[in-house]
């Protein structure tokens, strides 16, 4: 059920929002963030895409609205993008793998522990390539101006 | 050269607040070089790691270094102090007065009660477990679990200080939790409600943080927050496996 998710991200992401002690004011941009980009995740999933493409485009998703948000309030783009990036994060395979690998099972340890460190490559691979491509507007923008 | 030792110590505050409360590498060392560019130094280095920042002024001038102990997120306080970097850049601010709003931001109590922070972390737990593919029955026993997870993780760190085995014990009493509540028939799937419950502990923050700082270059940065990632994720596997073994 699609609005189950809708309303238990955007909570799940304010909430973590008032964990990290984002500003008051910023909480409901941090839920709306997050809502957003799990949304986007959990619909590609259910689609059948593979969650690493899935969590990839979803923190892209994030942080070009991150930015948007950043510019718009002139505030730190972290604000944003920590309270929505919380729950694509692998903390769960994370703890997956801990698990298996307390409990002996090294080789289902090993296949989880490399899926974590595939998504939270994808996670970082969407934040920094929002930022080249806003760097590349930004350049455009700026050589647009200088040519007029 | 009153006023150079007052940038550098300027420079360095900033630096170590902002790191301590949670802002990425590159943003440490871009604040920190820019305040020193506005006032005309343009040869300031600064090399930014998560235990401490070295930062220097000019090539003949002596380095300086801040030590950084304890780490915490407080996005609050990132935006304060970037706030005041932006005054300082666009010539608003002197550095007497930036040096003591610092002070002032880095002194001034949290935004939110520790009861606010328990409610969210009580709430978040239990959301996460829908998120997860749970159903609505392992709400309550993932917001119970989650909830006094927080409250044993920060009373614990309080008391010893050492975070590792702070949260090695909220993990222990999530995993008692749940158990205890699913064995009374409460929650359908156990492992839903732990899942769920144990995400405010999730070092998720920082094992993407160190994803991030690796491929931007800054590997002592990477390597250390994925140390820290490692053992946390350690202490909360251990202290449910242990839990497991027991029911």
């Amino acid at each position: 059920m699609l609005i189950e998710h809708i309303i238990a991200s955007f909570f799940a992401s304010a909430a973590f929002g008032i964990i990290f002690q984002a500003p008051r004011n910023t909480l409901i941009k941090c839920g709306l963030v997050g809502m957003i980009g799990w949304v986007i995740y959990i619909s590609l999933v259910w689609e059948e895409v593979d969650s690493v493409p899935a969590t990839l485009i979803a923190s892209f998703v994030i942080a070009m609205v991150s930015q948007m948000l950043a510019r718009m309030y002139k505030t730190p783009m972290i604000v944003f993008s920590v309270a929505g990036i919380i729950p694509l994060v692998p903390g769960s395979l994370a703890y997956d793998a801990m698990r298996s690998f307390v409990q002996n099972d090294y080789s289902l340890a090993i296949s989880i522990a490399a899926k974590a460190f595939m998504i939270s490559g994808a996670i970082a691979f969407g934040l920094v390539f929002s930022e080249v491509i806003n760097q590349i507007l930004k350049k455009m923008r700026r050589t647009k101006a200088q040519v007029r | 050269m009153e006023r150079t030792e007052d940038l550098i110590e300027l420079c360095l505050l900033i630096g170590k607040m902002m790191m301590q409360n949670g802002a990425e590498t590159y943003r440490v060392e871009d604040t920190m070089t820019r305040i020193a560019q506005s006032f005309g130094r343009d040869e300031a280095q600064s090399y930014v790691t998560p235990t401490g920042i070295v930062f220097t002024i000019s090539p003949g001038a002596p380095a300086k270094l801040v030590r950084i102990s304890d780490r915490a997120t407080n996005l609050e306080k990132v935006k304060l102090a970037n706030n005041v970097s932006r005054n300082i850049t666009s010539g608003d601010m002197s550095i007497q007065e930036a040096y003591k709003e610092l002070r002032k931001i880095e002194t001034s109590p949290t935004d939110y009660s520790m009861l606010m922070q328990i409610i969210a972390a009580t709430l978040a737990s239990g959301f996460f477990s829908i998120m997860f593919q749970g159903s609505w029955y392992d709400f309550l026993p993932a917001c119970i679990a989650g909830g006094l997870g927080f409250i044993a993780l920060i009373n614990f760190i309080r008391l010893f200080e050492i975070k590792f085995v702070a949260e090695f014990i909220a993990s222990l009493m999530i995993g008692f939790t749940a158990f205890f509540l699913f064995s009374l028939g409460i929650g359908e799937e156990v492992d839903k409600v732990v899942v769920g419950s144990v995400m405010p502990l999730v070092p998720g923050l920082l094992i993407t943080n160190a994803v991030r700082d690796l491929m931007a270059g800054h590997l002592i940065s990477g390597l250390a927050k994925g140390a820290e990632a490692f053992l946390t994720a350690f202490a909360i596997g251990a202290g449910i496996a242990v839990m497991f073994a027991l029911f």
